[in-house]
């Protein structure tokens, strides 16, 4: 790393030379070269504190949770709730009985299209997406609205593809859809939406709204509340976490009138050979025995995130992204999708880009070649890439706290080696 | 990966792929995708005797999957009906001259596995 570019890590509160040492994988090899990261979108790397409370759990006190009268299933079940607690303070929820634990953002937007959409959608109504989303937002709406003869609309993308058309927005939102589900943070474009904002205008038309907070809640600040949604999706393995956990908000009343979705132990009150009582919230939605190191490794990840501080954690990656966009702007036959650096503070630390003549698996391929980890296709939003975008593929590198300019310094360095193998100018 | 699967005839091949576009005449024609890149492929396929007497291919991709149709639709030309369906993988890392390893595979075969839908439903519509 030079001078300069240390100097700008440092204005950001972090120093990524230092949290790379808490991450195992980072000090590994990829083709005989040091990894170079740059995959956080689709999964993020975890702190050894992370992956230590996993085997801790197991080692220590593995007990399955809720009704054990013996110390360990009480310790078991005392850290999965306080994890859940650990997670609601860490996205403005009120309370821990709001947060659902699932497998990830796509269970928890299917949760709600398969409960609340069942019981409250009916022929004729409106859902309401985006043309950003990630295929996890669009076809459980798909499946819903055909299940039940609804409409299922889109809010269009602006002329310059880098947000959504503030007009389509508006236009859509007073056709008052009973439910607008968007994502906070697009996975391709990096496109930050205001959802507080986008939120009010649908309240205004009684519409329940679900944020996909995928690619939001690992990189920024979230409160829920001062959002004002219903309901909000996350996946753990984006934010430090294990795979196999995530997260479902929702507001205490709308959970409250939800059908459960599976049914079995955990969820229910009582039992009789007729009938069932549901359980209370949060548990009403979890039936069988929970990814229980899942949930207590991500209340680690929580610790580890807040510790840091989202607010740095923004920071740095804006810092990454504007450099990223500085760097990638000189390069010949180049093309970044979305906000450019004047709109900095609408993205976040994803850039997408592709390479003229050159096929983004090559791209990829090559990155691999070095140590580089960067992903190439349609990012799971065939509709914005193939649709909008007209390309078959795109390159995507993304950012997170433990990138540093040196890792945007090796990828840009990659891309020459690319054009090399390519023979391109 | 090492770099090797871009051999020089590989990018030579892909920047100027052989037996690109669609043929004007045509018995059968057949389309594939493979969905994890992105890569598309339609084969067009002249039958003459039982044998393939031209073959051309349009679509885009990587360089493994266009150098690779490139490659197999010059390494057919000539062949029985027969023999040309039974191109497995080992037989296109044959063609290519490398391995292009797990990753790759589904890229490297794409335009076998069209040859194989294009024969195939040629045959089913000349029985």
């Amino acid at each position: 790393m030079n001078h300069s570019s240390r100097e700008t890590d440092m204005k950001s509160g972090i120093d990524p030379t230092m949290i790379k040492k808490d991450f195992p994988i980072l000090k590994k090899k990829m083709n005989g070269k040091p990894l170079i990261y740059l995959d956080s979108a689709a999964t993020s790397q975890k702190p050894k504190e992370v992956i230590d409370a996993i085997t801790e759990y197991y080692e220590n006190y593995n007990a399955n949770i809720h009704r054990g009268i013996y110390k360990i299933a009480e310790t078991a079940t005392e850290k999965y709730i306080e994890s859940k607690r650990k997670l609601a303070r860490f996205i403005g929820a009120g309370k821990f009985e709001e947060i659902i634990y699932v497998r990830n953002t796509t269970e928890a937007i299917n949760l709600v299209a398969l409960t609340w959409g069942m019981s409250n959608i009916k022929k004729g109504d409106r859902i309401l997406i985006s043309e950003m989303e990630h295929h996890s937002n669009i076809v459980p709406w798909q499946m819903l609205a055909k299940r039940k003869g609804a409409v299922l609309d889109y809010i269009k993308m602006d002329n310059n593809m880098e947000g959504l058309s503030e007009q389509s927005l508006r236009e859509q939102i007073e056709k008052g859809p009973k439910m607008l589900a968007i994502t906070h943070v697009s996975n391709v474009l990096g496109s930050i939406n205001d959802v507080k904002r986008i939120t009010k205008l649908a309240k205004k038309e009684g519409t329940t709204v679900l944020i996909d907070g995928a690619q939001s809640a690992p990189h920024m600040p979230v409160d829920v509340r001062a959002i004002g949604c219903d309901f909000f999706a996350l996946s753990g393995h984006k934010m430090l976490g294990p795979t196999g956990i995530g997260a479902l908000y929702g507001k205490t009343e709308l959970l409250e009138s939800m059908e459960p979705l599976f049914g079995g132990g955990d969820m229910i009150k009582s039992v009789a050979f007729d009938s069932y009582t549901p359980n209370d919230l949060p548990w009403k939605f979890e039936a069988g025995t929970s990814n229980i190191e899942g949930g207590i490794a991500l209340g680690t990840a929580v610790d580890y995130l807040e510790r840091i501080g989202m607010e740095n954690i923004r920071g740095h990656e804006k810092e990454l992204t504007a450099y990223a966009l500085e760097r990638l702007a000189k390069i010949n036959g180049l093309k970044v999708f979305g906000y450019g650096r004047a709109d900095i503070e609408k993205r976040g630390g994803v850039v997408s880009f592709s390479l003229d003549k050159i096929h983004p698996h090559d791209v990829s391929a090559v990155f691999d070649s070095f140590g580089i980890a960067i992903r190439a296709g349609h990012h799971c939003a065939m509709p914005l890439v193939r649709g909008i975008f007209k390309v078959g593929a795109l390159s995507r590198m993304s950012f997170y706290l433990y990138n540093d300019k040196s890792d945007i310094d090796s990828a840009i360095d990659a891309i020459g080696s690319v054009k090399k193998v390519f023979k391109v100018k | 990966m090492p770099l090797d699967i871009y051999a020089e005839e590989i990018i030579s091949q892909y920047e100027h792929p052989h037996n690109k576009g669609k043929l004007t005449k045509y018995d059968v024609e057949f389309h594939d995708e493979n969905p994890i890149c992105g890569d598309d492929i339609t084969i067009y396929v002249k039958i003459e005797k039982e044998k393939i007497a031209q073959v051309s291919f349009e679509g885009q991709g990587c360089a493994i999957s266009q150098a690779g149709a490139s490659m197999l639709t010059d390494f057919v030309k000539g062949m029985s009906i027969s023999d040309a369906k039974k191109i497995d993988y080992e037989k296109v890392k044959e063609i290519l001259g490398l391995d292009p390893g797990p990753a790759r595979m589904h890229c490297a075969v794409l335009s076998a596995k069209a040859l194989a839908g294009a024969l195939e439903s040629y045959m089913k519509a000349h029985k």
